[in-house]
């Protein structure tokens, strides 16, 4: 067998060496455009996984990298003025130099014919090979000769950042945040020896603009950074290596191989530097790829099987990368934390480390975390509480009240039922308004009977220990339907007649509603405002109402509903005031913790977004709402979230945080771990717990 | 979870005897249901005509389409053709529907595969409705067939939660179907459906000696149209007792209700290899 291998960095000699190795009657050609000492970048990082796994394929090379690499468990966080330090996270790193040299003296002394300072300009080069592995990056030859058969998708981030090696001795993982009069920096930054650290600075475009950065020389960033971050650089300094600021890019394929080419490394995929994989990734891929290839005697066999071991592992990298890189791109947003929860945040962000893997690594860490939630909960100094429950089981505070804990769940018909489940919020299905508000025949209609009947089911509820939410809304549009049973949005014939902001019918069959006049809004409002007084009369704790999942409220909010073009349509403000005034009515007669359910986001072209669910959410709270629960979808009938795991929390995070109010998270929610996660990190004050029934 | 059969309607050297022959001995052996796949541009038996075969020498077993392509029919004829083949065969007929994977098939039926979900949304809403009237027979006094939808975008299951009884999904190792039905049940919470949604998964397999190989070329002569994934499916086909064990454990622990083993050879020993491995 004769391969050719593009690209001499750490998948191409990996690849190389192991292929040689496995059978030394094959022939292995490496070429590579640079000469054998010349190197980009500074160190890599690898976790005990890795390790284990280049122990596992070559236990020569693994030895000497064991002889050269830094090893540390430690993670610091410099943020504002403290340092908090997070261990059992253990991590390698190595010179990226060192690993080269330790790789190409393998591969000469198992026979690879290594070619440095050689161009490759056509693949036709190399036709006497069976197989050739394109090694040679993202923007490399043999990833841009077949890019039409391996469908690229590149996805560029916002940010810019660049690589630097410094003096600086560290022992932890390091990232700093530093906001100056340009906008917030971070770094990144890991030793990988006893002396030097590889150095990362990131920050938004438009810092990078502010400080100069775009027409700064080499010379000239290293002075700004080495000023910047003076204060943790203690007299060390930085180093230039072609250090040059960029924007990271995210390369995905369909797939990773053509005939007789296949590709490995960065030159396949890559995922975004603040996860620190690169290399890892890359070198796993060479121990898959000559696996595979010593599995099968077919090479087309094998490149398959090598390609469906590894996809599906990249994208779960992929996929933590995208949340990492998304993190730090948004990052100003945290700013206001306490540096506990920062730390946490920062932690868990790339969701692959959770809340339990956390207290397996650092249990102190956790405990000091639950301490600080517990404390800023319940109003104690920090620190006070040496032993404290998980947030999820922490008491919540709203005005008077008090919610013994931090889930809640959405309860069906049976309310009493949902007493016995110890939620600490027990939510009622939608109940409505006025008759012709109701969802179905089977929506509650908020009369004297039922006020009856959640009385009871109320007081239940109270004696085990739970708080009672009333979901109180008017359905619009999305009424007159069949019962949920039979399906939802099914419009039930022989029906009543709608109500909505303009004459649009929610699916093609069902009924046309009637645009509300502006005596049907002024009704409303006193309906509405009626209803909180009924409930201020009744033994519920909280009011939730619903302006989301396309019902009447939320109708008038969207434009994609609301074409309007009275007072009550057009502008944000003009499409607000309905359910503002709503809002209003209810405040003023409702004294209790009060919740407003709205609409996240419709992943639809002219739907809207968070950036109107944050503009929404603030609204809201000058109005008076204690608690926003976004929910996502429904607005209109093609509206269609991804209904992955969580998919309601990056909205609750981003509200919660930027429009400075409490949230209610749901979508997807399904453990205790998730919940306490999402709460430790700040991303939500309550979570919606998805509980299967019967159990 | 209940263990299904797969007709051999798209396989290589299929016959219409070797299909009455199948369906017969599925009837009286463990399996629970005879699923169809359904194509227009390749050279299988359509799917609704191969179940009507297989119910008129069947008496016990559900007859599922796995799935419909629902966008290349009339839609009241596609109602009329689901409702007559479920009374036909005494409400056995699990209704699967979505919107299909491969372009050449709308090219071929002469139909617009731009806007094709939308379309099918209508359909689906259209279809629960046309069966409940009753205007369009024959009468099902109740007894509709089970109405399963595929897919696997947002959008996908947005429409299986609001128009279906649950889920049917596409195929793949038990980890893919695990995501699958994590999401369909999001939805179906989501839109506020009471209960869970009912979940079917499938999987290929060919059994005994020299299988293997041909099993293959069918699978990836089947997904040609996915391009390079084609092999990937090939390679998932389950060509030893152990591997069909080990799928169906998965699907198991992954909450599927009914799962679905399609043959990718034509030959009747392929059902009683099946039979014994899952006996």
């Amino acid at each position: 067998m004769r391969y050719a291998v593009i690209g001499g960095g750490p998948a191409g000699l990996y690849f190389a060496l192991l292929a040689k190795k496995a059978n030394p009657a094959d022939e292995v050609l490496v070429v590579e455009r640079n000469p054998p000492d010349a190197t980009f970048g500074w160190g890599v990082v690898f976790s005990e996984e890795t390790l284990g796994a280049l122990r596992d394929a070559d236990y020569e090379t693994y030895t000497e990298i064991g002889e050269s690499f830094a090893r540390w468990n430690a993670i610091d966080i410099y943020y504002r003025d403290s340092r908090i330090r997070s261990r059992g996270h253990v991590f390698t790193g190595i010179s990226r130099k060192v690993l080269l040299n330790i790789l190409q003296r393998r591969c000469q002394a198992l026979g690879v014919r290594l070619q440095f300072e050689r161009e490759v300009g056509d693949l036709a080069e190399f036709e006497d090979a069976d197989l050739i592995i394109g090694a040679d990056g993202i923007n490399g030859l043999v990833r841009r000769t077949y890019a039409e058969h391996f469908t690229p998708q590149l996805a560029v981030h916002p940010t810019k950042y660049v690589w630097f090696g410094s003096d600086l001795p560290l022992d932890a993982f390091t990232f700093i945040f530093r906001r100056n009069e340009h906008g917030l920096f971070q770094v990144h930054a890991y030793p990988f020896d006893a002396r030097t650290c590889t150095f990362i600075v990131e920050c938004p475009d438009a810092a990078w603009r502010h400080a100069g950065l775009d027409s700064a020389s080499e010379a000239d960033s290293i002075a700004y950074c080495e000023s910047l971050f003076e204060p943790e650089l203690r007299g060390a300094h930085l180093m230039s290596n072609r250090s040059l600021w960029i924007n990271f890019a995210t390369l995905r394929q369909e797939s990773w191989h053509h005939r007789n080419v296949v590709l490995v490394g960065d030159a396949a995929h890559t995922a975004h530097f603040s996860i620190g994989s690169g290399t890892k990734l890359a070198m796993e891929d060479s121990i898959a790829l000559v696996d595979a290839l010593r599995r099968h005697r077919d090479l087309s066999a094998a490149v398959n099987d090598y390609e469906m071991e590894r996809q599906p592992v990249v994208e779960r990298f992929q996929e933590a990368a995208l949340e990492s890189s998304s993190y730090f791109e948004h990052v100003a947003r945290y700013a206001a934390f306490d540096p506990k929860q920062f730390a946490f945040n920062l932690l868990t962000r790339s969701r692959r480390i959770t809340y339990v893997n956390l207290t397996q690594r650092d249990p102190d860490f956790v405990r000091t975390v639950d301490s600080w939630f517990s404390s800023a909960a319940t109003g104690s100094p920090d620190g006070a509480l040496r032993l404290s429950p998980p947030p999820m089981f922490v008491p919540f505070r709203i005005g008077e009240l008090t919610i013994p804990n931090r889930v809640a769940i959405a309860a069906s018909r049976d309310l009493e039922a949902a007493a016995t489940i110890g939620a600490g919020l027990v939510i009622t299905e939608f109940v409505s308004v006025t008759s012709e508000g109701r969802i179905s025949p089977e929506t509650p209609l908020f009369d004297r009977d039922y006020q009856d009947r959640l009385r009871v089911a109320a007081e239940r509820i109270h004696q085990a220990g739970s708080r009672v939410a009333l979901q109180l809304g008017h359905a619009g549009r999305r009424g007159s339907m069949r019962p949920r049973a039979q399906g939802a949005d099914r419009p039930l014939p022989n029906g009543w007649k709608l109500l909505a902001p303009s004459a649009i019918a929610y699916t093609p069959r069902s009924t046309l509603p009637r645009a509300m006049s502006a005596r049907d809004v002024a009704h409303l409002v006193t309906v509405f405002g009626a209803a909180a007084r009924a409930a201020a009369s009744s033994w519920v704790d909280v009011l939730d109402v619903n302006m989301a999942q396309g019902y009447l409220l939320a109708s008038f909010i969207s434009p994609l509903t609301n074409q309007r073009t009275d007072e009550f349509g057009g502008t944000f403000e003009n499409r607000m005031r309905f359910p503002l005034a709503v809002l209003d009515a209810v405040r003023s007669a409702w004294l209790r913790p009060l919740v407003v359910r709205i609409t996240a986001g419709d992943p639809l072209p002219e739907g809207a977004d968070l950036d109107d669910a944050v503009a929404v959410a603030t609204q809201l709270k000058a109005h008076g709402a204690d608690l926003i629960y976004p929910v996502m979808g429904q607005t209109v009938w093609e509206s269609r979230p991804d209904y992955r795991r969580l998919f309601g929390v990056p909205a609750s995070d981003r509200i919660r945080n930027e429009a400075g109010i409490p949230t209610l998270a749901g979508g997807y929610i399904s453990t205790a771990d998730d919940v306490n996660t999402i709460l430790a990190a700040g991303r939500a004050d309550l979570c919606l717990l998805d509980i299967p029934p019967n159990q | 979870m209940k263990i299904g059969l797969g007709l051999p309607t798209t396989t290589t050297g299929m016959t219409g005897d070797l299909l009455i022959d199948w369906a017969r001995r599925a009837d009286s052996g463990p399996f629970t249901s005879l699923g169809v796949l359904d194509r227009i541009a390749y050279h299988n038996y359509e799917p609704f005509t191969a179940l009507a075969a297989a119910a008129a020498v069947t008496r016990r077993i559900r007859l599922a389409t796995m799935i419909v392509i629902a966008p290349l029919r009339n839609t009241t004829l596609l109602a009329k053709q689901a409702a007559s083949l479920n009374a036909l065969s005494n409400g056995r007929l699990t209704l699967g529907l979505a919107v299909g994977a491969r372009g050449e098939d709308y090219a071929a039926a002469g139909i617009e595969s731009r806007g094709r979900g939308r379309r099918f949304a209508e359909q689906l809403e259209a279809i629960r409705d046309i069966w409940e009237e009753g205007k369009i027979g024959p009468k099902l006094d109740g007894r509709e067939p089970q109405l399963l939808v595929g897919g696997s975008s947002g959008e996908a299951l947005a429409r299986m939660a609001r128009y279906g009884d649950g889920y049917m999904h596409g195929g793949g190792p038990p980890r893919a179907f695990a995501g699958a039905a994590g999401r369909a049940r999001a939805a179906w919470t989501d839109l506020g459906r009471p209960g869970q949604p009912i979940l079917w998964g499938m999987g290929y397999f060919a059994l005994g000696d020299g299988t293997a190989e041909s099993g293959a070329a069918y699978l990836r002569h089947y997904y040609a149209f996915t391009g390079p994934f084609a092999e990937k499916i090939a390679a998932g086909n389950l060509t030893s007792p152990g591997a069909v064990v080990d799928f169906i454990r998965g699907y198991e622990d992954a909450g599927c209700d009914e799962l679905v083993l399609f043959p990718t050879v034509s030959t009747i020993d392929q059902l009683e290899r099946l039979a014994e491995v899952i006996h």
